[in-house]
């Protein structure tokens, strides 16, 4: 293949990474930017919502499309839930400082990665996709007759790809929508810019931060599930997500929905195309310099404008 | 802290003379263990400086301890170095990298310093991996017998290496001790105590916490490259997220700010995740549920509830 629909292959293995790694990203925005807490256990929800995804799947039988439509729901309701309880536990109970829900949360990580260990097993276990159409694209080549299309071998897509890129970007528009339209958003606003003044319109902060929680970490299974039947269910599989959302969210300034979308879409596109030139260690290793760097240097992310 | 000057000391000597009693009573088993125990309390002695004493909270330490492991275990390997220089070249590459992350790290403060740190030590436990032509990656390489000598000493001696790990140990946690009765230890945590009055007294809080970033680290690298030279292996796992949070999980349960609390904490979460390693291949769930119930229930340690509530002299 030539460089040119190589590039194109590349791009659309990174859009649909970049779709998957806006979810996530989104959901441990969302929780930094209302809650101001930093939770490193949000890539083994992740990991729950492929193992969910993976139990669903695996119990239902039938056509793959049954399972992954239940999965679709089932997930990110059950891993929410889960974080909510563990937020009304934990967190709650150390009032939300910003340290000790660092030290908690890594605690929280350990647990639920190695409950997953005992429950779900070593293995990396597949999803069926739903639907899987290949379909060849085409690439435009200056021929001697002008322009002309042409079908390159081996460039081609599949239908699911795509699908995920849509639901993802489908999802984004919904979290959009409910925060900037609905009432719930209003008041996951208002506890963010003012918790004490929240507090005092008698707006229950203490539901407002479960919910945020359980939010943030059903985006994130929701992300898995759109993706297990691509990747594969492993209960070792948080680490990743986790590190390139920490990257995404201080990139794109914390707290930053707008920000952490555009971040995510740079970042999953260039690590798409980066790895498939480069060795994708190299890549990660730039990456998290790039992201040491610019929380030293640049606090408020490359696309925050509000210095704090 | 203060009037227990005599008494502190006393009962750390006491602590290293038991330490040094014991292993002629112990079965072979935990006589290795209690080796192991001692290296790795240093580093988390090393850790608790910064943490416990600075109040600074590091997610990146596993990069100083792979320093000192990759220093030494390098330089053995590549450049054919007797253990002595080699031991050099490790404390030297703990002293750079804890002063050039220390330099850029410190700019931020709280959360973002604990991220800064953490990517820090990833890009280098990345950066170990991708240079797997020198370092075999994962994999790690064998530091050989004939390499671990020491003048006349053995390292691969079980004797040997217990003396020698208790050497490190009783040099540790001494120096810690020490440093915190000098001006320098009480400006530490001063800083930890309130850092904007610390600098409105006159003092350079910047400075003075490179300063803290260095020693912590170096001593860090010091255990990682004992570590190497005393069981002969240096491996890219050393350098994974996991060895940044153990120092953490350490010196919580026993007690940060505390001289005796990082070895206490080790020894008990040592043999802890020992046992729970014999019954299930998840054993790491005892560390996730340790530091959880930490947070909620036991903020000081094992130490620091036994200097709030019986000997407030403790140090």
């Amino acid at each position: 293949m030539e460089f040119g629909p190589y590039l194109m292959l590349a791009t659309l293995e990174g859009a649909v990474s970049a779709a998957v790694l806006a979810l996530t990203a989104v959901g441990l925005s969302l929780v930094f930017g209302v809650m101001r807490v930093v939770n490193v256990a949000h890539g083994e929800f992740f990991m729950l919502g492929a193992v969910v995804a993976w139990t669903v799947a695996h119990w239902l039988g039938g056509h793959p499309a049954l399972g992954f439509a239940l999965a679709l729901v089932v997930a990110p309701v059950a891993v929410g839930g889960l974080a909510a309880v563990a937020d009304w536990l934990v967190l709650k109970r150390i009032g939300y400082d910003p340290e000790r829900t660092i030290v908690a949360t890594i605690g929280l990580l350990y647990i639920i990665q190695q409950g997953a260990l005992m429950g779900f097993g070593p293995e990396a276990r597949p999803v069926e996709p739903p639907f899987n159409t290949r379909l060849a694209l085409p690439w435009i080549e200056w021929g001697e007759e002008g322009l002309r299309l042409v079908w390159p071998w081996g460039l081609a897509t599949t239908s699911y790809k795509l699908f995920v890129i849509l639901a993802a970007a489908a999802v984004l528009l919904g979290v959009w929508a409910l925060m900037a339209r609905s009432r719930a958003g209003l008041v996951m606003q208002a506890t963010r810019e003012d918790r004490e003044m929240a507090l005092a319109f008698a707006i229950p902060v203490g539901r407002v931060y479960a919910g945020v929680f359980g939010l943030g970490a059903g985006l994130a299974a929701l992300a898995a599930v759109l993706i297990v039947p691509i990747q594969q269910a492993h209960y070792l599989m948080g680490g990743d997500p986790l590190l390139l959302s920490f990257i995404v969210v201080i990139i794109g300034g914390l707290g930053s929905l707008p920000g952490t979308v555009l971040a995510a879409v740079l970042i999953g596109l260039t690590d798409g195309i980066v790895s498939v030139f480069f060795s994708p260690t190299l890549a990660k290793i730039l990456a998290t310099l790039l992201v040491a760097m610019v929380l030293v240097f640049r606090p408020q992310g490359l696309f925050g404008s509000t210095a704090r | 802290m203060r009037g227990g000057g005599a008494r502190a000391w006393t009962l750390h000597l006491a602590v290293l003379v038991l330490l040094l009693a014991v292993q002629f009573v112990l079965p072979a088993y935990h006589h290795g263990n209690l080796a192991r125990i001692m290296v790795l309390a240093s580093y988390a002695v090393g850790y608790n400086i910064l943490f416990g004493y600075t109040g600074l909270l590091s997610l990146g330490h596993a990069l100083f301890f792979a320093a000192g492991m990759y220093g030494l275990g390098l330089a053995i390997k590549l450049g054919g170095w007797a253990a002595g220089p080699a031991i050099v070249a490790g404390l030297g590459a703990g002293l750079l990298l804890s002063l050039a992350v220390g330099a850029l790290a410190l700019r931020t403060s709280g959360v973002a310093f604990m991220i800064v740190t953490l990517m820090f030590a990833q890009a280098g436990y990345l950066a170990i991996l991708y240079f797997g032509a020198f370092t075999r990656g994962d994999e790690g390489f064998v530091i050989p017998r004939e390499a671990r000598m020491i003048m006349w000493l053995d390292l691969a001696d079980a004797a040997t290496r217990y003396f020698v790990a208790l050497a490190l140990f009783a040099l540790c946690l001494l120096f810690c001790l020490w440093l915190m009765r000098q001006p320098l230890g009480r400006a530490l945590i001063a800083i930890r105590e309130n850092e904007e009055r610390t600098e409105m007294l006159g003092y350079d809080t910047f400075r003075l916490k490179l300063v803290a970033v260095a020693i912590s680290g170096t001593m860090s690298a010091a255990a990682g490259a004992a570590y190497a030279l005393l069981f002969g292996y240096v491996g890219a796992s050393f350098a994974a997220v996991q060895y940044s949070i153990l120092p953490l999980l350490w010196v919580l349960v026993g007690g940060a700010g505390t001289v005796l609390g990082p070895f206490l904490g080790t020894l008990f979460m040592f043999y802890l995740i020992d046992i729970a390693s014999g019954l299930t291949t998840a054993y790491m769930m005892i560390a996730g549920v340790v530091l959880v119930m930490i947070t909620l229930f036991a903020r000081s340690g094992l130490l620091g509830e036994a200097r709030r509530r019986l000997w407030g002299w403790l140090p």
